[in-house]
């Protein structure tokens, strides 16, 4: 028996090699524990090699302020859920505003250890730190590591257990001078006690106070006179620096790092050769005239990949295995004389609901493949930089682009693409958006239609849907803007890190964590609902099966429902029905349609669809499904990546609503002509 | 003048730091303090955002919220 639960918390800037370290510290290994609640983006772990000892990745940040939800979930998680020690990555190519954080983690009277990052970069660079001093100074053990080289992890991870162990608390470094230090220890003695008896650390509270930061105000509940005299206090200061407590002290904690770096690097140069080549690529990448030609090849070559070459080829190899198995299974019900409900039940229901799941994983593997190299390069951060004009115009930010494009090919791993934004806001509006744009799986639909209808300008027809998926996400986000989502968004203020190669591990290891991710949350949702539609399309309403589907219980509700479509032209009961069953998959609505038509080939699907629509409820039909309640893949997303199933019910509602009123228009509007 | 004027490639002492809320907390927690150099490196190929270089490393900024910083030009 090794020491037992000893909670390691990693703290550090975006970027600095938070997710590196961890993948190396666990080997990628991940469990759901205290820390890690669904919705914040905390990753936890046990420590390999280290019986009983659990790492909690915090997600990046650059100070304690509260700014954005992932702030304010490390701020919770590092004082009320007390880990035993901290280790503090710091990316030593980046010292100043990287030890800013460190300054402020040091206060929370939490042991600590400093990971110096990036050592092989400092060493190519010729730069000299001085480890020891620097350790002197802060009080706290610091060690050089390279995380992706796996360079100095084992002796971080034992010191780090040795100052938990010890209960190291580092010492209050007074990095302030004159007024602000005076300032900060007569606040420390006022609030020594309420601060105590609530658990929280005084020198925190103390700086926070300094600062102005209402969380921690609210928290302390300080009776009048206190509150009172410490107004006083600070007005007293800011009279004296000529300027308001907030710069005051965001000025001292710089000036006191400045220092620090001069004592330290001894040995400085202006730029390293990262930050030289990084430049050099941006000449090109952000260039005003290739920036947008460039980005615009590499998403075609990503969409190439996922949804042409090898997404495919992976989706081919899998269904091979897949109706092999598939096949096995209804060989062995038939051998072992299954009933033909059980047959019906094992082979339509439950293989096609496992199928249906399966079908994505070709496409979320690549996708993810592709979007982790984007993001770890450092070229994700170039995009929002590029393309952000656009977006701020919707009230998003350039951050959102890459997502919503990715809905062009599906709204599954598009939305799941979204944990990247920064704030609450903008990634639930994104993901509001994001079904709009008119998914890959919707094309056979827009295919046979066309072919029916439209048969000389389909291209045409085709545009037409995309652009009236874009017009409508344009208009909903500036409505949204002005009612649900108001209030100001959150400042597009952004690192652009230097270029980086991406680690091959932590590249397949997000790999790996979408795809299992999606096999765990969405399994269950997608494998029921595909029951539950095959339940209601095999049994009649006096639960008999039926053999002809316009029998079934979903005809009856196709037929119960119709009527809410008479008004956008397409009040067939078919079309109804088929508009049900695409809850499961929007390809579904194709072979729906040519079920119930009883339809053989093609020429007569056609002649049977031009007995049910006219060319123009023919095109009110396909802009309704455009626009209509996504498939329940995408509904399981939303519900994960929001956290409750009612945002996933607003979906439904929300978008069936839009795209019955935008069909409605068009059908309105067109009649007046046809 | 504003840091929102500054020309591409140009040199600046950061002066005041205005704004409020969340921005303004975000931007001098990044750094951007009084007496901080700042160059202008980039213009996004829209117009906006601009890219800045302080401290080391380099940041995107829109205009209007780079506005809210007052800089002094220097060569």
């Amino acid at each position: 028996m090794a020491r037992f639960n000893v909670n390691i918390a990693l703290a550090g800037n975006p970027n600095s090699g938070l997710t590196t370290l961890y993948n190396q510290m666990t080997g990628g290994l991940q469990h759901q524990g205290v820390f890690s609640t669904p919705g914040n983006k905390t990753k936890e772990g046990p420590v390999k090699g280290h019986n009983g000892a659990n790492v909690i990745e915090l997600p990046g940040m650059y100070s304690l302020s509260e700014y954005t939800v992932d702030d304010m979930a490390n701020r919770q998680i590092l004082l009320e859920g007390k880990p035993d020690v901290i280790i503090n990555i710091v990316d030593a190519t980046n010292f100043e505003r990287n030890l800013y954080l460190t300054l402020q983690l040091m206060e929370l009277e939490i042991p600590m250890v400093l990971a110096l990052n990036m050592m092989d970069e400092v060493y190519s660079n010729d730069i000299e730190i001085d480890m020891n001093k620097l350790s002197e100074i802060l009080t706290i053990p610091v060690l050089p590591i390279s995380a992706s080289k796996n360079r100095g992890i084992h002796d971080l991870i034992h010191y780090a257990i040795e100052a938990a162990d010890k209960h190291q608390v580092p010492t209050n470094i007074d990095f302030c001078k004159g007024h602000v230090h005076t300032a900060i220890h007569s606040i420390s003695h006022i609030i020594e006690e309420p601060a105590r008896e609530i658990g929280l650390p005084v020198r925190f509270c103390a700086t926070k106070i300094v600062e102005g930061d209402k969380p921690v105000i609210r928290q302390l509940s300080l009776d009048d006179g206190d509150s009172a005299i410490i107004r006083d206090i600070i007005k007293d200061m800011e009279h004296h620096m000529d300027t308001d407590r907030e710069a005051a002290m965001a000025d001292m904690r710089y000036a006191f790092v400045e220092d620090v770096c001069k004592e330290v690097v001894t040995k400085e140069i202006t730029t390293t050769i990262q930050h030289d080549r990084a430049i050099k690529i941006d000449k090109i990448l952000t260039n005003r005239i290739f920036a947008i030609p460039i980005f615009l090849c590499i998403m075609v070559f990503i969409f190439w990949l996922t949804f042409g070459s090898l997404g495919s080829l992976l989706s081919d190899w899998l269904s091979v295995g897949v109706d092999w198995v598939i096949k096995q299974i209804g060989n062995g019900l038939l051998s072992a004389g299954a009933s033909t409900e059980v047959y019906s039940l094992v082979i339509n229901g439950v293989c096609a609901g496992v199928g249906s799941v399966i079908s994505f994983l070709p496409i979320i593997a690549v996708l993810f493949f592709c979007l982790s190299i984007l993001e770890d390069s450092g070229y994700m951060p170039r995009v929002a930089f590029v393309m952000d004009k656009l977006l701020e115009k919707i009230g998003l930010s350039g951050r959102s682009l890459v997502p919503m494009l990715i809905g062009f090919g599906c709204s599954v791993p598009a939305i799941m693409a979204t944990r990247s934004l920064p704030s609450k806001r903008d990634r639930h509006l994104t993901i509001t958006l994001i079904p709009f744009m008119s998914c890959s799986a919707k094309l056979p639909l827009y295919a046979m239609i066309t072919a029916a209808f439209f048969p000389t300008n389909g291209t045409l027809v085709m545009a037409g849907l995309y652009i009236t998926g874009i017009l409508v996400s344009i208009i909903c986000a500036l409505i949204f803007n002005k009612t649900l989502f108001q209030g100001d968004p959150v400042p597009f203020v952004m690192v652009l890190p230097p270029y980086r190669i991406p680690a091959a591990k932590s590249v397949a290891l997000r790999v790996w964590e979408n795809v299992k991710g999606f096999i765990k949350k969405a399994f269950t949702v997608i494998f029921v609902a595909t029951i539950v539609i095959w339940f209601l399309q095999s049994f009649s309403p006096g639960l008999t099966m039926v053999s002809d589907p316009s029998h079934s219980m979903l005809a009856a509700i196709g037929k119960f429902v119709s009527p809410v479509f008479e008004p956008l032209g397409f009040g067939d009961w078919r079309a109804a029905t088929a508009l049900i069953t695409g809850l499961s998959a929007k390809e579904a609505v194709v072979s729906t349609m040519a079920v119930l038509t009883k339809a053989t080939s093609g020429l007569t699907l056609a002649q049977m669809l031009s007995q049910m629509f006219t060319p123009l409820s023919a095109y009110c039909f396909l802009t309704f499904c455009l626009l209509y309640m996504p498939c329940v893949a995408t509904l399981a997303t939303v519900r994960r990546e929001m956290g409750g199933w009612k945002y996933a019910f607003s979906t439904v509602l929300f978008q069936t609503g839009v795209a019955w009123i935008v069909a409605f228009i068009i059908y309105h509007i067109g009649s007046l002509f046809v | 003048m504003k840091l929102s004027e500054l020309k591409k490639g140009k040199k600046a002492i950061i002066e005041t730091v205005g704004g409020k809320g969340a921005l303004r907390r975000r931007l001098l927690d990044l750094g951007l303090t009084p007496n901080t150099e700042v160059r202008v490196r980039k213009v996004a190929p829209f117009g906006d955002p601009i890219e800045i270089f302080l401290r080391g490393y380099e940041l995107s900024i829109r205009k209007d919220e780079a506005a809210v910083v007052t800089v002094r030009e220097v060569n």
